[in-house]
């Protein structure tokens, strides 16, 4: 029982992760059509930013203060590499969206060697405060605390996303561009700009789950990125393109998946039933589990 | 007269590159040693293997329009499948590489069947998932198979005496230079086959191809086998020139940095993405020196540690090719422009009526 709760919550926390991961390239994609691979920069970018600012910040005395600065430096750190991205390389490419793709992969490789190339490609050690080491008993099983911080990172997204989608002006034009852009071109809006944005959030919160993958691994890597990225894929596909909700169930089955396919049955074999699951998926709703199934 | 060129051009350019094992050029600053030593013999064949996969790999997305992001699973086949066979099993050469063609042509079969029922971007995330699975696969090294991140040394003790040896990098050479004539002559025929033009009009459109009554998938699962099968045996002459199988060459990096030779060089053209390859593995081996040279060290910071990584400056000269010659290399010449634009067009044709088949669900 304690290594199921334990198991159960650890996988909420990767859950967690891939969500974050998700509902930016999930987003990007319904609206703009585009394959953001750069996202796993994002990512790298913001767990290296908050690691690499806190060794300036010692005069904070406070850990967990410093280490909520410093996350919100990273944070920034990458909205402002998501927007920099839309506007200056994928804005100039509206309307050649395979080349769209093109330039993220070429972002990607790039971004990951030049912070290989300025910090090294071994893990460092990253400094979460104390008590997010430290571990709570629930039902008998001790949890570490930086899984809670994870899960309701995740939730607070979740539910901000969703309420910014349904109840701002912004979120209607996005809702509706995801729907039908060129409907809402043809009214007479300019979707532009709701792509700028949609990229900051995504970038945001790509970076949020490079924070908290560093401390939920314990270290920062340039690589990681891109390993997180590929999961967050499978699980834009499970979910549906372009559904937020989608993304969210997915991620926690794709978590849950993961973790108890890796103890139940063998190391290593979590990440196979994985992809299992994605075949299975494909072959019996072949647009995802939120859309309507339809013959292709 | 063009026709004559055609056929004559590849039998010039393959003639004089299997004369350079035997001449004795010093091209220092192009290479680190004479044009017939082993080192420079093995780099000039990595770069012939890399060419010709790179042709496999545009026979799937320049002209089938297929972009998959799964290719490394099928080059690490020939890679790991055949040193398996041989250094853990025992299995004699033809032994091998039956067990490897076998695996090389059941796994695309199998994984394009399934992944060909998405189309565009969600082909290219399936491909994706199922190479990560080879890659995951490999690195946790079951039965102490593969030899996990170490990577696992080839026996090349069963081997034919041919392949084995500095000395015999030549033969080497040779092989990667056959491996090349072999793709670039099976590509360059199935795409003038008949399913090769239903490939090409795939790309174009698919639904006129669906309109005509011929079924699409038939023939993208038949592009797809056949370029991965093609990759795995570039796996098998990559694993004989390098001498045993690391991890790298199953990674989703390995199947970006295809996609790379591939627009560098020039998509869905004759000769393309055989210079891509060829450059790529060329610039990539030689950025590492130098950028350990003393013009690169004495830099500045701020200079020096871009210009060390090798893949950061492939990088960014893909993305500015992305921009400024969209039709790669190759499309420098007037004629290749015209085509890469309506590459271009073909692709910005075909994602928009996959907007349309969206927005009509």
């Amino acid at each position: 029982m304690e290594t199921f709760v334990l198991l159960t919550i650890t996988a909420l926390g990767l859950a967690a992760m891939y969500f974050l991961i998700a509902s930016g390239l999930s987003l990007i994609y319904g609206l703009m059509g585009v394959l953001n691979f750069a996202h796993g920069a994002f990512l790298t970018v913001g767990a290296f930013g908050t690691w690499s600012i806190t060794e300036h910040l010692d005069w904070i005395g406070n850990e967990t203060l410093r280490f909520v600065v410093a996350g919100i430096f990273g944070l920034v750190a990458g909205a402002v590499l998501a927007a920099l991205v839309e506007l200056v390389l994928i804005r100039p490419l509206y309307r050649r969206p395979i080349e769209q793709v093109l330039v993220t992969v070429g972002l990607a490789l790039a971004v990951t060697a030049l912070v290989q190339g300025i910090w090294g490609p071994e893990v460092q050690p990253f400094p979460s405060p104390q008590w997010m080491r430290e571990t709570t008993t629930i039902l008998g099983a001790s949890i570490p605390n930086d899984r809670f911080v994870e899960i309701a990172a995740a939730l607070i997204v979740l539910v901000g996303l969703q309420a910014f989608l349904r109840r701002s002006r912004y979120g209607l034009i996005i809702r509706a561009g995801v729907e039908n852009r060129a409907m809402v071109t043809a009214l007479g809006i300019d979707v532009r700009r709701a792509f700028t944005l949609v990229f900051t959030i995504g970038g945001v919160a790509a970076a949020l789950a490079g924070v908290l993958s560093s401390v939920y691994f314990g270290g920062v890597e340039p690589h990681r990125g891109t390993s997180l990225l590929i999961f967050a894929f499978i699980v834009v596909v499970i979910g549906g393109l372009g559904s937020i909700g989608g993304s969210a169930y997915a991620a926690v089955v794709v978590g849950l998946t993961q973790q108890y396919a890796n103890y139940y049955a063998s190391s290593g074999l979590g990440d196979l039933a994985v992809v299992l699951l994605l075949a299975i998926v494909l072959l019996i709703r072949p647009g995802g589990l939120t859309r309507p199934v339809v013959a292709h | 007269m063009s026709r004559a060129l055609r056929f004559l051009a590849p039998i010039a350019v393959f003639g004089v590159l299997a004369l350079v094992p035997l001449l004795s050029v010093d091209t220092r600053g192009l290479f680190a040693s004479p044009l017939d030593s082993p080192g420079t013999l093995q780099l000039l064949g990595l770069c012939l293997v890399f060419g010709g996969l790179a042709l496999t790999y545009d026979l799937l997305f320049g002209f089938t329009g297929l972009l998959s992001f799964g290719h490394a699973l099928y080059f690490a086949i020939g890679v790991y499948v055949t040193n398996i066979a041989i250094t853990h099993w025992g299995f004699g050469m033809w032994a091998a590489l039956a067990l490897t063609a076998a695996v090389g042509l059941l796994v695309p079969l199998v994984v394009g069947a399934i992944s060909l029922r998405v189309s565009g971007i969600a082909f290219a995330m399936v491909t994706l998932a199922f190479a990560q699975a080879g890659s995951i696969l490999v690195s946790k090294n079951p039965d102490k198979l593969t030899g996990g991140e170490e990577g696992l040394g080839l026996d090349f003790e069963p081997l034919p005496d041919f392949f084995v040896g500095v000395l015999n990098t030549k033969n080497l050479y040779w092989t990667a230079l056959a491996y090349l004539i072999i793709v670039c002559a099976v590509a360059w025929w199935a795409v003038a086959s008949s399913p090769g033009r239903v490939w090409q009009a795939i790309r174009e459109n698919e639904q006129r191809v669906e309109v005509l009554g011929l079924r699409p998938f038939s023939f993208k699962l038949i592009a797809f086998v056949v370029g991965s099968f093609l990759a795995t045996i570039g796996g098998v002459v990559y694993l004989l020139l390098i001498g045993g199988s690391t991890p790298e060459v199953t990674t989703a990096n390995f199947t970006l940095t295809l996609l790379l030779m591939v627009v560098i060089g020039g998509t869905g053209t004759r000769w393309g993405a055989v210079i891509g390859g060829i450059l790529y593995t060329y610039l990539d081996n030689r950025l590492l020196n130098v950028a350990g040279s003393n013009a690169v060290q004495d830099l500045p910071g701020f200079l020096r540690t871009p210009l060390s990584e090798p893949l950061f400056v492939l990088g960014v000269v893909f993305i500015l090719i992305v921009y400024f010659f969209p039709g790669g290399l190759v499309g420098l010449s007037a004629r290749g422009r015209r085509r890469g634009r309506r590459l271009i067009e073909s692709a910005v044709g075909r994602s928009r009526t996959e907007e349309h088949a969206e927005a009509g669900v």
